[in-house]
């Protein structure tokens, strides 16, 4: 005799218990298997674009800190950059190496945060999350040095950067990276060999190299399914052509691939931290822009490597001191395109771990 | 030694859209205006071609400029590092766009949010519904004619026009 | 043996001066039965009690230096008052009961839920006379009262009439259910090799051979120790109140004191199986000749902690588990090496008795095969039936430079 059985509908709510935001996730379920999920964003929508198009190009530049709060640095460069294309701006020597060490200090900090969260998704109890976050303190203490604000940066400006480092700016910073290595070092044995965290999170949303490009996936996601494609080897911006690092690329394309892979990241930003350190020119830092700067006619698309992805910027410029188009391609919404294909078949428990495995942000997400 | 990813000429873009009779409408310094028919065409040809191998969709947006509505494709080849520019041209009125959904699965959601955010309707895309805003939004938000908060107004219930409950099934409580 | 009544090293010689009093006064039987029942079951309700309350500390002090963070130490000093707040919060908080529930049941549950954890202890010797129930199949007793710990929580789940709750409470029977059978094996092994089942008496055998029984049975108490952290619902087993899975659990529908009965039932649960591993395997109150000079029943709840503390230790470390790679755990894993681990014992319990052989020769000689072939079969046994995942390459290929290959050209 058929047991007759109907598929439930359960919502994996905005108010979501592991930290990514507020951001809704309705899976039919069939006994534990999903059969379709749907996502439903917009909660944290903030027209952004709509704003912008009524403030001076400088004004939009703390909008970019809000989009993706947790990589605020990369958010302010990849608009300053697109803005600095469009008009022609050179850049002073110095000020783009501080971008480069800001954005890789970025870097570190938000891969700290979404690794942690990704095994506190997986079920520890945010044993890892507390250990990377003391590196990520380490490193909001810098910002906090230089430019005052922890999050919400706002600090580079069209033509550099907005302050110069303070004096005791170098002397932490090397102290950081003299200390990270063990740290990442101490992870790795923590977590790599851990069964139970690779019994959660292998063979866990797959996602194969065809697919990924297909979806326009980037990041960690393209790189963790074998596509070895990273933004700043491929159409390098500000100086990161002079810097010798490697890209991290994953073999399967499932959850585990992707955590290995932006582990692999932090230590390739922490080589080019050393890097830059040694090189860094005096000089200004920012270059001379008008109060009223206003770029020439025209358009421009500019990507850059974000942490979760490519962030670009499509802007459209009238000629006039307010944007005419400020579009934002956000790779986190763009990411969650896979969403759907990665969690059909698979139970909840690993949704949420897949879910976690993406690294979405909302404010990203939503604008 | 990376070298920055080529962007390729419109003269050239159209020059291997010449394969796909009666694309390009127009061809700009980087970019390429193509009829809006045939735009799934197109755009499946440069996808498949092994010389343009476009098949990295980078960003799609969409402009109004005043008379016209504009979406504009950036796509981008991995393999050979470079990068295309297509444009569509819409009407104003009732603006409808061939989907390329099912030529590059990242369209979905770029193009969803076009239409919360702009109205343009895209034919063939199989889920065509509001993403950021809720159902029953009145308008379209990123229109150059949607008022946003004009100087001299006070904020207030006032910005909006009223809502429409049958859109969203409910109803106003308290009004 | 009779000492002094004052000699409370033992607290069953107060107990015996008092029985032998009121035996001279000519109380019956039955009132004497009573009223030492009375004495033992306020003692240990006392224990309970203060654990209870103790345990919530420890717990969020111990988790936080495992996350290199300090524990509450806001309310009180080092955060000793803690518990304290917490139960007043539950107190005061309203234990909303929903409509539909089955409100008897739904009330029913949480209470009952206590029962089992604290029958538990009536069994556990604390001392050479210290033992409330002295049952001669003690060991049975306990693992039957962990048995009906699953009738409750189903209880809770039915009762609710959530479906969340009730699809969260049959995850959990069936998770219980499969971790009894290698525990239950497993202590088998235990009661073959010390001959009975009486707990009083596996102490007892402790004592006459001069050792702990961890010693012989190291797969035994692994076995032991990993089912009872399924079958207290932690972590990594922790499924029944995994925060970050939708499903919430059995107890999603209770607020106010009945959840924080269900939260202290937890502790208290935790604490009796810490209870049972350290009598049956750490010898109970017998350390060495040691509670000669300290109460042994002071260094049973030593023991008791030392092994709470490998729980806590479990949960701030390990992430959690999936149900059906539990189960594959349980079944796959846990029983078969129970299996064999009774086998094993029952052949050296016969070749012990049977030959007569000098028990000084013979335990060495059996402690050392069973940690050999205990070390042996975890990670043979586990290499078989695990995944190949260990296999997996652990770090990502790195390229110096972009590379991303055209697609194979389409068969013409």
């Amino acid at each position: 005799m058929a047991i007759k059985t109907e598929p439930i509908v359960v919502n994996i709510g905005p108010q979501h218990p592991s930290t990514h935001g507020v951001f809704r996730m309705r899976v039919t379920l069939d006994g534990e298997t999903i059969t379709d999920a749907e996502m439903v964003i917009g909660y944290l929508h903030r027209s952004m674009e709509k704003l912008a198009e009524e403030r001076t190009w400088t004004q939009n530049i703390p909008f970019t800190d809000r989009m993706d709060y947790l990589a605020a640095m990369t958010g302010n460069m990849a608009y300053c950059i697109a803005v600095e294309r469009l008009a022609g701006i050179e850049v002073p020597e110095r000020a783009q190496y501080l971008r480069v060490i800001f954005a890789e200090l970025q870097r570190i900090a938000s891969h700290a945060m979404a690794n942690g969260t990704f095994i506190n998704d997986c079920g520890a109890w945010q044993t890892p999350l507390f250990y990377m976050f003391r590196e990520r303190e380490k490193i909001l203490d810098l910002f906090e040095m230089t430019c005052g604000a922890r999050l919400t940066l706002n600090y580079m400006r069209i033509g550099g950067v907005a302050f110069d480092i303070p004096d005791e700016f170098m002397p932490a910073l090397q102290a950081l990276v003299d200390e990270l290595p063990d740290r990442i070092d101490e992870y790795d044995q923590l977590l790599l060999d851990n069964e139970i965290l690779l019994m959660r999170s292998r063979d866990i949303g797959k996602i194969s190299a065809e697919d990924a490009m297909n979806a326009s996936l980037s990041g960690p996601m393209l790189r963790g399914s074998g596509v070895a494609w990273d933004v700043r080897k491929g159409d390098p911006y500000s100086i990161y052509d002079r810097f010798d690092f490697e890209i991290p690329v994953g073999h399967n394309g499932d959850c585990f691939d992707r955590f290995i892979v932006r582990m692999a990241e932090v230590r390739q930003s922490l080589s080019i931290i050393k890097q830059a350190m040694v090189d860094i020119p005096p000089g200004k830092h920012c270059a001379e822009v008008p109060l009223n700067f206003r770029p020439p006619e025209g358009e421009v698309y500019s990507r850059i490597e974000s942490p979760k992805g490519e962030l670009g910027y499509y802007l459209v410029s009238d000629g006039g001191p307010f944007p005419y188009r400020f579009h934002v391609r956000s790779p986190s919404l763009i990411n969650l395109s896979a969403l759907r294909e990665m969690v059909i078949g698979q139970s909840v428990a690993d949704a949420i771990v897949t879910l976690g495995s993406i690294d979405i942000n909302v404010g990203e997400v939503d604008r | 030694m990376a070298e920055p990813t080529r962007a390729i000429a419109g003269s050239d873009i159209a020059e291997r859209l010449g394969r796909v009779p009666e694309a390009v409408v127009e061809t700009g310094a980087i970019s390429v205006t193509v009829a809006p028919e045939k735009l799934v065409e197109a755009s499946r040809f440069l996808r498949d071609d092994r010389d343009s191998d476009a098949r990295f969709l980078n960003c799609l947006s969409g402009v109004d400029r005043y008379d016209y509505f504009e979406v504009v494709y950036h796509l981008s080849s991995l393999a050979h590092n470079h990068s295309f520019v297509l444009r569509v041209r819409a009407d104003h009125e009732e603006p409808e766009v061939p989907s390329l959904a099912g030529v590059w699965h990242g369209a979905h959601l770029q193009e969803r949010e076009i239409f919360d955010l702009l109205g343009i309707r895209f034919i063939g895309h199989p889920d065509l519904k509001r993403m950021l805003l809720w159902e029953g939004f009145p308008g379209h938000p990123l229109r150059k004619d949607f008022m946003s908060l004009p100087s001299g107004k006070s904020p207030g219930l006032q910005r909006f026009p009223k809502e429409d409950p049958e859109k969203w099934g409910g109803e106003f409580r308290g009004d | 043996m009779l000492s002094n009544w004052y000699d409370f090293r033992d607290l069953g010689n107060p107990v015996s001066r008092l029985i032998e009093g009121l035996e001279d006064a000519g109380v019956s039987d039955g009132w004497i039965y009573v009223i030492t029942g009375l004495l033992g079951a306020i003692g240990i309700l006392t224990f309970i009690g203060i654990a209870a309350v103790i345990n919530i500390w420890i717990e969020r002090r111990v988790i936080g230096r495992v996350q290199i963070r300090r524990g509450p130490n806001r309310v009180g000093p080092f955060g000793l008052l803690q518990p304290i707040a917490d139960a007043i919060k539950l107190i005061q908080k309203e234990a909303l009961q929903p409509k539909v529930a089955d409100g008897f049941v739904f009330t029913l549950a949480p209470i009952v839920i206590f029962v089992p954890a604290i029958l538990a202890f009536a069994v556990l010797p604390w001392g050479e006379q210290m033992v409330l129930a002295d049952l001669n199949v003690g060991v049975l007793f306990i693992l039957a009262l962990g048995s009906t710990t699953t009738i409750m929580i189903f209880m809770a789940g039915y009762a609710s009439n959530n479906k969340y709750a009730l699809l969260g409470s049959m995850r959990v029977i069936a998770m219980l259910i499969s971790y009894e059978l290698p525990g239950v094996l497993a202590l088998l092994g235990v009661v073959l090799f010390a001959g009975t089942m009486s707990l009083s008496g596996i102490v007892g055998f402790q004592d006459f051979y001069w050792s702990w029984l961890i010693f012989f049975q190291p797969l035994a108490l692994l076995i032991f120790l990993l089912g009872s952290t399924a079958e207290l619902n932690r972590t990594p087993a922790d499924i029944a109140e995994a925060e970050s899975e939708i499903v919430a659990g059995f107890h999603i529908e209770y607020s106010g004191m009945k959840f924080g009965l269900f939260y202290a039932v937890e502790l208290v649960n935790a604490i009796a199986v810490s209870a049972v591993i350290a009598t049956l395997f750490l010898g109970g109150w017998w350390t060495f000749g040691l509670e000669n000079v300290i109460p042994g029943w002071i260094l049973f709840i030593g023991k008791i902690y030392a092994v709470y503390f490998i729980f806590i230790w479990f949960r701030g470390t390990l992430p959690r588990f999936r149900i059906d790679q539990l189960m594959a755990f349980a079944w796959k894993f846990l029983l078969p090496l129970a299996i064999v681990n009774a086998l094993l014992v029952a052949v050296e319990v016969f070749v012990w008795t049977e030959y007569d052989l000098n028990a000084g020769v013979v335990l060495p000689i059996f402690g050392v095969v069973n940690f050999a072939l205990a070390g042996v079969l975890i990670v043979a046994f586990g290499r078989m039936i695990g995944a190949a995942y260990e296999r997996y390459p652990k770090q990502p290929m790195m390229y110096r430079d972009i590379d991303v290959p055209l697609p194979e050209p389409a068969p013409a």
